[in-house]
């Protein structure tokens, strides 16, 4: 351990990370830069991982986040959800008070970043959510050696293991050509899921139209003006039921349960999440055909990346904590749950505002 | 096996007989000899070895995985053979190869070797050793242009798979199962398990501890392959019984490649005949004259069927309606099953020469032992209705009237206590049929009269014709019984309903300490019409109080509600409810909207009726 990792007692004498970031109730705060990291409630400073609205909330003084997370609050809360904002570009660095901030690709959206934290000899890495399978939508995540790596939980368990996303929509298309008179819903958060499920789609060489719940429309359209090619989409709004057959429709995943599926032809629910990967939950859902594609890290992912980022120690949030500390302990890795609350499974508890739902 | 796995892990989701039906054919179409044979197999359950134990798999798998880590996992899934074919660590050939998902630039440190490099450097320069590592090639760019292609940079999949062995068959897992002796098995499920994906190890486990369930029958899974070759089902329960896993000879004949097979059983099942309802309306176009009716039993209607085989000793089946052999659940009846011939009749449990209610029948089914106690305590009965075959002579062709008198003959000729005949219920008009119907005790049925389900009418000249022939056999079920009952909770359906509340939890009212509460009395999620589904969704969506997960909680009080009429066969005393009992085949008979809530019926009517049924 001594050679692989700096323990903490090496902080003796110099910064001791705590000190550097700090749970309160706003979220993850570091006093000597006056920030927080995607808090939870309105602060004066706020440096923002991704445009998922669970770590990106409006009502901040000032917000720095990558040009796609801006854009995509922009798009969500409106013109004015800070009070004044800037763009920082993966690799370049930034210097608030005695700290260093440097933002790094995390691969789980379009424009998701890690947030490396440094002051004086110790670097702190927040990962946000992050996921190191392939995504045609975003940048690869990229390994960011550290001191401290702060890592997200939600699928650390190792009964979860994602696989190809290529193979999952293999498997959509499989059924898309068995049942060619019934409309497939594919049930998938709608920033970056859906976008992603579409590329993935048009890489297994599906190019007929896709269509979209109105939930989706203004997101997957701003994925397209940052050049990502989607192929056709249609909104699903005003097609007759009978043409619908034989189609694959895009929708928010609460959606695909609720009356808006009358208007598809004996619809086949399918649900592109990483929590298919169990039953249980797939059933719970009334799921027809469970798609395993995540946008977050599998637990081979989770402890590769740890491993690779050669922290000596691990804060781990949001999820399933305890498997992932009791790991990390394991391999002598100084672990502990970072009590931060606020943050969930997006997938869970996606709203459709009142003006999308007829959409 | 994997593409058997996926096959089943479809099924298992799958909510729609028809769809089923649709993947089990494709599957069967697209797959080889033998592995589509040894499916078949499996899922008609012709299978059969030695099942693993659930203690076999844990250890293998507390043998490779930390068990603090399996405990939290298991807890999670809550399924042990799904949390082993989750959690199952890759084989070792895929070791060594580069982390997958880090297609790590050069200088980003791989395990330990970051951690060396950065102890070596000064302090002041670690800053350094961050900027070091390479940034996306679209860094400092902007996102938006030059995206790698899709999948172009996925190396999580490397093809570095050659270096295992190949996933086993489904054929070579159930060949190896057949002969595997008990102290190899654990190596052998570890080498599969290494060899298998996901859904692969799944069904794999599934298949070995023999808790395949996957929501099918075994009807189905013949409807599938006959649907292949464009054949009736029927005429594959025919030869089935005659055919053996994997069915080469019946894939050849679906496929137009062989000729049929032939049933060399000496006891094979006869697809079986079915009735119709009859309406009200019905009965004026109907001459009493060219009918027979009989008491309708409620038990199970069975086929027994005896045969010589080539040693000329008798062999006796038992087969369910659908042709499923569940000669092993009654053995009490096999040694009366003495002459050769085919008996269409009703399993009933008969005390002191007097049929018990279904109820009563019911705890002797679906038991995995049949215990000598079980045999006393619920001795089986055959009452028989019809004669399919007498000896080596096939009746089917005769009217039904003629058929009668050869099964009174052949009931004679055995002359055994465990085997008699249906009465035949005598009328000279409809009215007379009306009176009897409406109280069987005194028209013939005796003290058996609670066992009565209703009647059926036959035709006189009706030859025995597989399936539902239009206007051959009717029933005629006594009055369901009925009562008016609030709505409580609603769920979602499945399948074509997912978007409808139509399960109804309803119930009925009694004095509690906390005054005149609902409690539920039961379940349906039949029995309305479409348009009535509409209208109950609706109300439901208005009238939701709560919502747990996928339920809802409807307004139920004494002035705000809705009142369900619901009509039930039958009533059982149930510890497993709140309210102590049980209906048999609950369903909505009709929507009371007219009804105020406080006006439903009382649990005490229902512990009437339930007094009424046990005396007598």
């Amino acid at each position: 351990m001594t050679a692989k990792h700096r323990s903490a007692t090496t902080y003796i004498g110099a910064m001791r990370p705590h000190d550097i970031l700090m749970p309160d109730p706003a979220g993850l705060a570091c006093r000597q830069g006056r920030f927080h990291i995607d808090p939870v409630r309105p602060v004066e400073r706020a440096v923002i991982t991704h445009g998922h609205s669970d770590h990106a909330r409006p009502g901040h003084g000032a917000v720095l986040a990558t040009r796609e997370t801006l854009d995509m609050m922009r798009l969500r809360y409106g013109e004015n959800f800070a009070g004044s904002t800037q763009a920082i570009r993966y690799g370049e660095e930034i210097r608030l008070g005695d700290v260093t901030i440097k933002f790094h690709p995390a691969g789980h959206v379009l424009g998701s970043a890690q947030v490396a934290v440094t002051c004086k000899d110790t670097c702190i890495v927040a990962s946000g959510d992050y996921k190191d399978a392939a995504d045609p939508t975003c940048t690869p995540f990229e390994v960011v050696p550290c001191d401290v790596f702060i890592t997200e939980a939600t699928f650390g368990l190792p009964v979860f293991r994602h696989g190809d996303a290529a193979d999952e929509v293999g498997k959509l298309l499989a059924s898309v050509a068995l049942f060619p008179e019934r409309a497939h819903l594919v049930g998938a958060y709608s920033l970056g899921k859906a976008q992603r499920v579409i590329a993935l789609l048009r890489a297994a060489g599906y190019d007929a139209p896709v269509y979209l719940h109105g939930a989706m429309e203004k997101i997957t359209h701003y994925y397209g003006s940052r050049g990502i090619a989607l192929g056709v989409l249609h909104p699903v709004k005003g097609m007759k039921k009978a043409d619908l057959a034989g189609t694959i429709t895009l929708a928010p995943p609460s959606a695909t349960s609720d009356v808006w599926t009358r208007r598809f032809p004996d619809p086949v629910t399918a649900f592109a999440s990483g929590w298919m990967r169990v039953r249980a939950r797939a059933r719970q859902r009334g799921v027809e055909l469970p798609l395993v594609i995540s946008d977050h890290a599998d637990w081979d992912g989770l402890t590769a990346t740890i491993e690779a980022t050669g922290a000596g120690e691990v804060w781990v949030t949001h999820g399933q904590e305890d498997a992932l500390v009791h790991w990390c302990k394991a391999r002598g890795l100084a672990a502990r749950p970072l009590d931060l609350v606020g943050y969930g499974d997006e997938e869970e508890h996606e709203v459709i505002t009142a003006g999308e739902a007829e959409a | 096996m994997n593409r058997f796995a996926e096959l089943l892990d479809r099924l298992a989701y799958e909510p729609g007989r028809n769809n089923k039906l649709r993947l089990i054919v494709a599957y069967l179409r697209d797959t080889p000899d033998p592995d589509r044979g040894h499916a078949l197999a499996a899922l008609t359950g012709a299978l059969s070895f030695k099942h693993a134990k659930p203690g076999l798999i844990r250890d293998l798998i507390m043998d490779r995985t930390d068990p603090v880590l399996f405990a939290l996992s298991y807890d999670y899934v809550g399924d042990l053979s799904e949390t082993v074919a989750l959690m199952w660590p890759k084989a070792v050939a895929h070791r060594g190869e580069p982390l997958r998902g880090h297609p790590s630039p050069p200088p980003s440190p791989a395990r330990g070797e970051g951690a060396e490099f950065r102890a070596q450097l000064s302090p002041r320069t670690k800053a350094t050793a961050v900027g070091l590592t390479v940034p996306s090639p679209l860094a400092g760019e902007g996102q938006g242009e030059g995206y790698p292609a899709g999948g172009a940079n996925d190396d999580r999949h490397p093809s570095g798979l050659h270096n295992n062995p190949p996933p086993p068959t489904l054929s070579e897992v159930v060949s190896t199962l057949r002969t595997l002796g008990k102290a190899e098995l654990p190596k052998q499920l570890a080498r599969w398990l290494d060899e298998l994906d996901e859904t692969g190890r799944w069904a794999l486990l599934k298949l070995v501890t023999g808790a395949m369930r996957i929501g099918i029958s075994a009807r189905l899974a013949k409807t599938a392959a006959a649907a292949l070759g464009d054949k009736d089902p029927h005429e594959i329960e025919l030869i089935w019984p005659g055919l053996a896993p994997p069915y080469p000879d019946l894939f050849a004949w679906l496929e137009g490649r062989g000729d049929k097979p032939v049933n060399r059983d000496s006891a094979p099942f006869r697809p079986v005949m079915l009735a119709h309802a009859i309406e009200d309306s019905d009965f004026a176009n109907l001459d009493p004259q060219d009918f027979i009716a009989e008491w309708k039993w409620d038990g199970i209607r069975v086929q027994a069927v005896s045969g010589r085989d080539e040693h000329g000793r008798i062999q006796a089946r038992l087969y369910s309606r659908t042709g499923e052999d569940i000669t092993g659940s009654f053995p009490d009846l096999v040694p009366s099953l003495r002459l050769p011939g085919a008996i269409d009749g009703e399993l009933l449990v008969l005390r002191e020469g007097r049929v018990q209610t279904f109820n009563v029948l019911q705890q002797r089914l679906n038991r995995k032992t049949v215990s000598p106690k079980l045999i006393n305590e619920f001795p089986i009965h055959l009452r028989a209705y019809d004669l399919l075959g007498d000896d080596e002579s096939d009746l089917r062709e005769l009217p039904f009237a003629e058929r009668r008198a050869r099964l009174e003959k052949f009931i004679a000729r055995l002359d055994n206590p465990r085997i008699d005949l249906s009465p035949m219920v005598t009328f000279d008009n409809w009215e007379a049929l009306t009176a009897a119907r409406a109280d069987p005790a005194g028209a013939g049925a005796g003290e058996d009269a609670d066992a009565v389900e209703g009647v059926m009418l036959k035709r006189r000249d009706a030859t025995y014709l597989p399936g539902r022939p239009r206007g051959q056999w009717w029933k005629w079920k006594r009055d369901p019984h009925i009562i008016d009952a609030v709505l409580m909770y609603a769920q979602r359906g499945h399948g074509k309903r997912s978007s409808y509340y139509s399960d109804y939890t309803f119930g009925v009212w009694t004095d509690s300490e906390g005054g005149e509460q609902l409690v539920p009395v039961g379940k349906a999620y039949f029995g309305f019409t479409d348009e009535e589904l509409l209208q109950i969704d609706r109300f439901v969506r208005r009238n939701t109080t709560e919502k747990f997960g996928p339920v809802r909680h409807v307004v139920h009080e004494p002035d705000q509600g809705l009142v369900l009429e619901v009509a039930f066969e039958g009533l059982q005393r149930s510890p497993r409810h709140k309210s102590g009992v049980a209906m048999r085949f609950p369903r909505i008979s009709r929507l009371r909207w007219d009804k105020p809530p406080r006006e439903a019926d009382r649990l005490e009517t229902l512990e009437r009726m339930l007094k009424d049924v046990n005396a007598n």
